[in-house]
């Protein structure tokens, strides 16, 4: 009998450490199916960033890079320099990619680095326990935003929208946002996914999938409660959808 | 072959060292006294078709380098003195993943921004591991561009056989001076060491997965990792020592000094040979590993040391660590750009040499 649906060869069958309700262990099976599906699975390098994804190494069955914190996209710049015909997968969560590595990530994506940045973005610091992030939205609470993100007298800033900051640079060829909030977005995530998967394999340009994704554990909700808190409240601020797509294909 | 000798500056022969080893990808930010380095690279990486890129900052380009040697390709980045202090998290990185890489210091003086004129005051930061956490890895100190580019060279082959970065730590004044120099024959990118623990290309072979990190959460193996790691030290220790001694049997006194201030003390050797005094070179070539084992045959043999540097006095402490206290250490250094004089060197001999043997 045909096998319809199964866990990923690129995936560890085994329990991942993420928190019940996490976004993490979906978006990676979406990863995993991805390579999958492209045969890639032996060619394929991700890289595990600082923050709760540390782990990625533990559950993607391919190569992995462990760089410093905030500096994937220069490590990945490195490796996918040197393997070309590689699937180079740049795994980060949103302190990664838009605080401490906010440099790497605008300049690897303006030169056009040819890899992909899965920008898991859950408005947190997971790993290490709730701080303030640069895409925490105002009013949200977080240990080092007590209150609630104040960007007025407390001077906390404004929560950043990275695909359509990056969206202004030549090197980005197609910036997309998904989310894991429910079973439609996930399937819409994966498209997303394998579009740019595709587009980097042809060489297009940098390419980045940004997916909304719950924390319950540092929200201080339930995980019903946490997705239903990122389709209403972070879909608000970030809009779903492909933010800038210029492949080829779409010009077709 | 006839010989392939040019007259070049330091930083350009260091770059084409580095493209003769089979260097695959540079990664360099721009800063003086090293920018002709990276120019350098600019040029010959791209005509040759391998990898340049002018990094967004230090950080990103040791990073790159990082990425890029995770691969297993030869890889190497460049910098002075305030670069080498932004490169310090992604070296210690490096050396908790056993990544061998290339990184080039031109020091120049500090601390700070300091001046772009020739330094030596990096060699606590290059010797003790600049980062954080317990690691050494190579230092080699060039005295002249000839030899700036047979270590580079050999930098490569260094890295690749013990698995760590290996660091040229030269500084302005040879960075910036031109030399002759016999240029080493270009290596064969194919007949470079396999790397099996390096990722990608897993389809070739259909090994088990690889994995390039630092972390490790379990106190008992990271502590087995370090120690493991720390036996390599003790062979390095063993085998890459180098030195290169003067005059040393007949000295009362002998000079220690690395790079550009050996060579003043080479002037200073000449001067006083004209005087009828006895004086002594001993340049540490390999800065860690420090020569500390023939330092202390010397200070056994009850020879004088006077350590010559271009800082406040840093390599002198290695000086007398390996002294253990059996003979004096003398220390006489200029810092903030500016490189002492064979006159000033010569003086201060022959003041230590004149207080104790009562001439």
């Amino acid at each position: 009998m045909e096998l319809a649906y199964g866990h990923p060869k690129s995936l560890k069958p085994i329990q991942t450490k993420y928190c019940p309700g996490c976004g993490h262990g979906v978006i990676h099976r979406l990863v995993a199916e991805v390579v999958d599906e492209m045969g890639l699975q032996e060619r394929s390098i991700i890289l595990n960033p600082v923050g709760c994804a540390i782990w990625a190494d533990l559950y993607f069955d391919f190569d992995s890079v462990q760089p410093a914190h905030g500096r994937t996209p220069a490590a990945a710049t490195g490796i996918k320099r040197m393997l070309p015909d590689h699937l180079v997968i740049c795994y980060q969560g949103d302190g990664d990619l838009a605080a401490i590595g906010t440099a790497e990530a605008v300049h690897a994506a303006n030169r056009g680095e040819k890899f992909t940045t899965i920008f898991v973005n859950n408005a947190i610091y997971g790993m290490t326990g709730g701080q303030m992030a640069p895409t925490t939205l105002v009013g949200q609470k977080a240990t080092t935003a007590p209150y609630g993100r104040d960007p007025i007298e407390a001077g906390m800033g404004y929560p950043i929208r990275v695909c359509e900051l990056l969206a202004t640079l030549g090197g980005t060829k197609y910036l997309a946002r998904g989310s894991v909030d429910t079973a439609v977005n996930v399937r819409k995530t994966k498209q997303y996914i394998k579009k740019a998967f595709e587009a980097q394999m042809r060489g297009e340009g940098f390419s980045m999938v940004e997916v909304l994704s719950p924390c319950p554990t540092n929200w201080q909700m339930s995980p019903p409660e946490a997705a239903e808190w990122v389709g209403q409240s972070m879909a608000a601020f970030y809009p779903l959808g492909e933010i800038k797509n210029t492949l080829e294909e779409a010009k077709r | 072959m006839a010989e392939d000798k040019r007259l070049m500056k330091g930083n350009e022969a260091i770059g084409e060292a580095a493209v003769r080893a089979g260097c695959r990808a540079y990664f360099g930010y721009p800063i003086t006294p090293q920018n002709e380095l990276t120019a350098y690279m600019a040029k010959n990486m791209l005509d040759k078709k391998r990898t340049f890129i002018q990094a967004e900052s230090e950080v990103s380009a040791i990073n790159m380098v990082y990425g890029a040697a995770a691969t297993g390709a030869r890889t190497m980045t460049s910098s002075s003195s305030p670069g080498l202090s932004l490169k310090q998290e992604g070296i210690s990185y490096a050396c908790g993943a056993d990544l061998p890489l290339v990184i080039v210091n031109v020091q120049r003086s500090g601390p700070g921004l300091g001046g772009i004129s020739p330094g030596q005051s990096d060699y606590f930061q290059s010797t003790r591991g600049g980062g954080h956490g317990d690691y050494y890895h190579l230092v080699l100190a060039p005295k002249s561009v000839q030899e700036a580019a047979d270590l580079t060279y050999e930098a490569f082959d260094l890295a690749d056989r013990w698995r760590m970065p290996v660091m040229i730590l030269a500084d302005g004044l040879i960075g910036q001076m031109m030399e002759g120099v016999v240029l080493p024959p270009a290596r064969d990118l194919a007949a470079l060491p396999r790397k099996p623990w390096a990722v990608g290309r897993q389809a070739d072979s259909h090994r088990p997965i690889n994995h390039v990190t630092s972390i490790n959460l379990v106190p008992d193996e990271l502590e087995a990792a370090n120690r493991k790691r720390f036996a390599r030290y003790d062979e390095i220790k063993q085998a890459e020592v180098r030195f290169e001694e003067v005059n040393t049997e007949k000295a009362e006194l002998v000079f220690v000094a690395y790079g550009t201030s050996s060579r003043v003390c080479l002037g200073a050797l000449e001067m006083a040979k004209k005087a009828g005094v006895e004086l002594g070179l001993f340049r540490p070539i390999s800065l860690w590993p420090f020569p500390e084992k023939r330092v202390a045959e010397l200070a056994a043999k009850g020879k004088k040391f006077l350590a010559v540097e271009m800082s406040m006095g840093q390599m002198v402490e290695d000086v007398r660590l390996a002294a253990n206290g059996k003979t004096e250490v003398g220390f006489y250094g200029r810092c903030g750009g500016n490189i002492p004089s064979e006159e000033e060197v010569f003086a201060e001999a022959m003041r230590l040499v004149g207080t104790k043997s009562g001439k």
